[in-house]
């Protein structure tokens, strides 16, 4: 919805009610931003990354294109990319987190006609979950229903007042839901974490555990539901905390009407990794034998859940997918982009909002520095400034419509505030498709 | 010169996270992906003040960075702390274990003082 006023200066100030901020996986939609031409002056209900967020992506005046370092018409640029990615015996396209579900379907397309590799910022997120969700199974639930429902809220390796400021007051503890009237009052929140975060301060009760223990914690929490007996001192030593502690939690979460696990990159991350994750879904499935519980990760960037659900639409498979045969396959570890980087697979690639140059392992960034890769981003990075070509692109969200998932797989709408003169992501890739097919369609008819 | 075993874990801050929104080659970001957090017990017993540069170096990769002080209880001993970014990824192997994901929490680290501010 949008709301128009004059002011003193020339141009008109509008309001968009209603926006939704793309930033971190809550995907907050009741953003009324204040946007004045190019320009957004003020995001209300925004936390400080939404700020950030909104106030920092105004006009760019970098040139839409760049092939080896200088200015090139977009077509040229789609051109080359194609050529790269088509002449390319293993394509890597990777990212994908922050841009629309429209643009991941173009790109999961660019890559079954290149027979490539597509991975996305998952693999390096919650991946390892991923591979615990196909193990284990997830029990799970909106975070509408934590809303309403939640009263016993644990967060495990995951700093929600860093990472997702409106969590708590939007989502889990503070909000007064249908069957919880109080709000806060009538919620617990445990915090597990092996730094006392700034969330620890909203926790009822902080557990500090040992770095690279949480395996141990959780496994500790499924012998106590089952009822099974355990030495106290090996616990101790273990988890860094006393049975009675976990004995006094298991009490709690059976005694929750509807306990709620959110957890981070402290389980995936560390050593363990899937094995963190399948234990913490495995601990989630065991109480429900008590009570109803379940759990959710906690993801980073704003259409991260929506790279998932359209990867798996449209291969069957999360992330770190392979369509060399023709048909996909999956296999972390082998397919996805760290890997197939860091051991010197990839021979061309397509980087959609991310920045690998700065994120990933030593050797990974060496190799991507040393084939043709194109690059998407609104902004400057590292990854972009290397890039053989490099498409600076509007931001979705702020310029750009279309729909992202928030972290419970809710498809929410987007709802720009202006207008910009850079091509969004899914006209650069509707274009490379295009050439893609087109190329494709020569090499078959050279070669009968 | 004196090396300490630490354990480091690289991790979000709202800093860092606005800074990305802003540039990531703005002073903002940079700043905030060179400190390194460490508890004032740690600073205490090596004689550290805000500001002096350290060399961290994994099994993977070294770096060079600012300490600055961990808020008061959130970092036991021997433990330290980094927003994520360039330099943390740097201490980070290329090895994912068959998951995909690179060890980057709980990276064993050796500490070295290398001056004062």
């Amino acid at each position: 919805m949008i709301e128009s006023s004059e002011n003193s200066s020339s141009e008109e100030i509008k309001i968009i009610k209603d926006a939704t901020c793309t930033f971190c996986g809550c995907v907050c939609d009741d953003i009324d931003l204040k946007v004045q031409g190019h320009k957004i002056l003020e995001a209300k209900r925004a936390c400080v990354l939404g700020n950030g967020w909104f106030l920092n992506h105004g006009v760019d005046t970098r040139p839409d294109c760049f092939i080896e370092g200088r200015p090139a018409p977009v077509e040229e640029g789609i051109e080359r990319a194609a050529q790269i990615l088509s002449r390319a015996r293993y394509p890597l396209i990777y990212g994908l987190s922050d841009t629309t579900t429209e643009a991941q379907r173009v790109a999961v397309a660019i890559a079954d006609w290149i027979g490539g590799n597509i991975d996305t910022t998952t693999s390096v997120c919650h991946g390892p979950s991923g591979m615990a969700f196909q193990g284990v199974g997830e029990v799970t639930c909106s975070l509408g229903e934590v809303r309403n429902r939640g009263d016993m809220i644990i967060f495990w390796g995951s700093n929600p007042a860093e990472s997702h400021p409106r969590h708590f007051t939007k989502y889990s503890l503070m909000p007064k839901g249908m069957f919880l009237p109080n709000g806060r009052k009538d919620r617990t929140c445990v915090i597990v974490d092996v730094r006392k975060t700034k969330s620890a301060r909203a926790a009822d009760i902080f557990i500090q555990i040992k770095p690279r223990k949480d395996f141990e914690a959780l496994w500790t929490l499924r012998a106590l539901a089952q009822g099974i007996d355990l030495d106290p001192v090996e616990v101790e030593e273990e988890t860094g905390n006393p049975l009675s502690l976990w004995q006094d939690l298991m009490d709690r979460m059976k005694a929750a009407k509807f306990g709620v696990i959110f957890f981070g990159m402290g389980l995936t991350m560390t050593r363990g990794k899937h094995a963190n994750s399948e234990a913490l879904l495995a601990l989630t499935r065991d109480m429900n034998r008590y009570t109803r519980f379940v759990c959710k990760p906690n993801r980073g960037h704003g259409n991260v859940t929506g790279a998932d659900n359209v990867v798996s639409w449209r291969t069957g498979y999360p992330f770190g997918v392979n369509l060399a045969r023709g048909y996909p396959r999956f296999n972390p570890g082998e397919y996805t982009a760290a890997d197939v980087l860091a051991r010197g697979e990839a021979d061309a690639a397509m980087i959609i909002a991310s920045d690998p140059m700065a994120n990933f392992s030593q050797p990974a960034r060496q190799h991507l520095a040393s084939i043709p890769y194109v690059a998407l981003d609104p902004k400057d990075t590292p990854t972009a400034r290397s890039a053989a070509v490099t498409f600076t692109v509007a931001t979705y969200g702020i310029n750009v419509p279309g729909t992202v998932y928030r972290m419970d797989d809710v498809p929410i709408p987007l709802r720009p505030a202006f207008e910009s003169s850079h091509p969004s992501d899914l006209e650069i890739l509707q274009g490379i498709e295009r050439r893609v097919r087109e190329l494709n369609r020569q090499m078959i008819r050279a070669d009968s | 010169m004196v090396t300490e075993e630490f354990i480091l874990i690289p991790g979000r801050t709202s800093r860092q996270g606005v800074g990305i929104s802003e540039g990531k080659f703005e002073s903002s970001y940079q700043e905030e992906i060179q400190s390194l957090q460490m508890a004032p017990s740690d600073m205490q017993r090596l004689d550290l003040k805000k500001g002096d540069r350290v060399r961290l170096t994994s099994e993977d990769g070294q770096i060079e960075v600012c300490i600055i002080p961990a808020r008061t209880d959130e970092l036991p001993a021997g433990l330290l702390f980094i927003a994520y970014g360039d330099l943390s990824s740097r201490l980070m192997g290329g090895d994912t274990h068959g998951t995909g994901m690179p060890t980057s929490k709980g990276i064993d680290v050796q500490l070295e003082v290398l001056k004062s501010a």
